[in-house]
C-alpha cells in the first residue's frame, strides 16, 4: 500500500470539508494510506510570494523536509500548495546553488532540504499510483450522462517546466480521469484561462468577469456541472454564482463539484457523507442525473 | 545602480533583460484584455526603461493573477510571473501594497497559515468525522521569515 503525507494548507480545512472528506474517503477506498503530520505550515502560496519570494521558498523547502524526514510523498489537493511545494522542490533539486542557499537558512531550524521526495496532485496520485483501469474496475456508480467541464485552473499545470503535470497547452490526464468514472468530459472555449479566484480583494470586478465567463462558456457548451482541482476555482466560481446573479442577473445553476467528489459518488459513497451541503450551488442535479 | 539591474539581482527578477518585447504575454493574459491597467509587456517595458516610482506606485503589478499563461508562452523564457512577484517584493519593501498583503502577511506571522481556524470550523471537522488538525510549526516558519528578511507589509490610508 502507497503512503502519503497529505498536505491540506489553508483554505481547504479552514473552508472546504467537502473537499477534504471525498479526497481521503477515496484515497481510502483505492488502497492509498494518508499520514498527517506534524507542523507543516501554510505552503506560501502567491500572496506570500508577492511579499517576499524566497522566505516562501524556503518555507515551502521546510515543509518539504517534514515529509522527507517522514520518508513520505506529498499529496497536495489544493493547486496552491500543489504549486508551491512542487516548484520549490523542482527548482532546489535542479540548481545547487539555490539549494545550498536555502539550506543555510533551513539550519536555523535544524532542517535540511535534500531532495528525496515527490509532491504530487490528486490527479497523480490516482493516475500514477492506482491507474485508469483500476479506477474503472472500482467503478459501482458509473457517472454514464453527465457532461462534465473539467477545469484545472492554473497552478496544476503551469509552470509545466517545474510542475510536469501534463502538456500545458493541451492537457488530458483530467478528461481521461473523468472518462474513468464514466462521465462525458466536455471542450469550452477558454478552459485553461484562469478563474480570476486571486484577484479577489484586489480587483472583485475583474474576478467576478473571469468566473463569469467561465460560467458563460461551460454552460454554452451544455455542461452539468463543472468539476475544479482547487478551493480558489470552486470558491471563484460557486459563490461567483451568487455574485454573478446579484450584479448581472444572470442565472447559471451549475454545480461545482471537486474531482474528488464525483470520484466519490463513483465509488459508491453516499451523497450524505458528502458534505455536499457545504456548496452554495447544490449539487442535486448531478445527483438526479446519476441516480 | 539602475533599475533593471537592481530587479535582475532578486529572486524571480533574474530573467528581465531577455524580454525583447513581442507581446506573446499581453496576448495570453486573461487580465489585459479585460481590464487596461494591466499589461504584462508594458510592466516589463517600463522595468527595462528604469521607470521605478509609476511600476511601485501603480495598480499594474497587482493585478496579475499569478496565471502562468505568459511565462509558459514566452519565447524568451522570461519567467514573468515571477518578475512580478519580484516587482512586487520590492514595492512591498517601499511600503506599497494593497491593504489585503497586510492581513495575509499578519495572518501567516502569528498563525503559520493565511486562513484563520476558528473552533467553530475545528467544531464542523469533527461533525464530519474529519481528523482533529496537527499543529502548525509557526515557530520554526517565523524563523525563516526573519531568516530571509521578511517585512510584514502595512496598511496604508491611500490604498484600499
Amino acid at each position: 500500500m502507497k503512503s502519503y503525507a497529505i498536505f491540506l494548507g489553508c483554505t481547504i480545512p479552514a473552508r472546504q470539508p467537502n473537499y477534504e472528506l471525498s479526497a481521503r474517503k477515496t484515497l481510502e477506498k483505492l488502497g492509498v494510506e494518508l499520514v498527517d503530520l506534524d507542523n507543516f505550515t501554510c505552503c506560501c502560496p502567491a500572496p506570500i510570494q508577492s511579499i517576499n519570494l524566497e522566505s516562501s521558498q524556503a518555507v515551502a523547502a521546510y515543509n518539504i523536509c517534514l515529509a522527507e524526514e517522514a520518508g513520505l510523498d506529498i499529496v497536495a489537493l489544493c493547486n496552491g500548495c500543489f504549486e508551491s511545494l512542487a516548484m520549490a522542490n523542482a527548482a532546489l533539486k535542479k540548481d545547487k546553488k539555490l539549494k545550498a542557499h536555502i539550506n543555510e537558512v533551513l539550519a536555523k531550524v535544524g532542517k535540511e532540504f535534500k531532495g528525496t521526495i515527490e509532491v504530487k496532485n490528486f490527479l497523480q496520485v490516482l493516475m500514477d499510483d492506482i491507474g485508469l483501469e483500476k479506477i474503472k474496475e472500482k467503478v459501482t456508480k458509473p457517472l454514464s450522462s453527465l457532461k462534465v467541464a473539467p477545469f484545472y485552473g492554473c497552478h496544476s499545470l503551469r509552470p509545466s517546466k517545474l510542475l510536469q503535470l501534463d502538456d500545458p497547452e493541451r492537457p488530458q490526464i483530467f478528461e481521461n480521469l473523468l472518462e474513468a468514472l464514466g462521465a462525458e468530459p466536455l471542450e469550452y472555449r477558454n478552459k485553461l484561462k484562469c478563474c480570476g479566484g486571486l484577484l479577489k480583494g484586489i480587483s472583485d470586478d475583474t474576478a467576478l468577469e473571469l468566473a463569469r465567463e467561465k460560467l458563460a462558456n461551460t454552460s454554452k457548451a451544455g455542461a452539468d456541472c463543472i468539476s475544479t482541482l482547487c478551493p480558489f476555482c470552486f470558491v471563484a466560481l460557486d459563490i461567483g454564482q451568487i455574485q454573478v446573479k446579484g450584479k448581472f442577473q444572470e442565472i447559471y445553476d451549475l454545480p461545482i463539484l471537486h474531482y474528488s467528489e464525483l470520484l466519490a459518488l463513483a465509488l459508491g459513497v453516499a451523497p450524505e457523507e458528502l458534505a455536499l451541503r457545504s456548496h452554495k450551488i447544490k449539487a442535486d442535479k448531478v445527483l438526479e442525473k446519476i441516480a | 545602480m539602475f533599475f533593471s539591474e537592481e530587479v535582475t539581482c532578486r529572486h524571480g527578477g533574474e530573467t528581465l533583460t531577455a524580454c525583447y518585447q513581442c507581446g506573446t504575454c499581453a496576448s495570453s493574459c486573461p487580465v489585459a484584455r479585460l481590464d487596461s491597467r494591466f499589461n504584462p509587456r508594458e510592466v516589463l517595458n517600463l522595468a527595462l526603461l528604469g521607470e521605478k516610482d509609476e511600476i511601485l506606485s501603480g495598480d499594474a503589478i497587482w493585478l496579475c493573477t499569478s496565471c502562468f499563461n505568459c511565462q509558459e508562452r514566452c519565447p524568451q523564457n522570461v519567467e514573468i510571473a515571477e518578475l512580478i512577484f519580484a516587482l512586487r517584493n520590492i514595492a512591498i519593501e517601499a511600503g506599497n501594497s494593497p491593504n489585503i498583503y497586510a492581513d495575509f502577511g499578519g495572518a501567516l506571522i502569528a498563525d503559520g497559515r493565511i486562513v484563520a481556524i476558528s473552533k467553530f470550523v475545528e467544531k464542523k471537522r469533527e461533525e464530519f468525522g474529519l481528523p482533529p488538525l496537527k499543529p502548525v510549526g509557526v515557530e520554526d516558519l517565523n524563523k525563516i521569515l526573519e531568516a530571509t528578511g521578511f517585512t510584514k507589509p502595512e496598511k496604508t490610508e491611500a490604498s484600499k
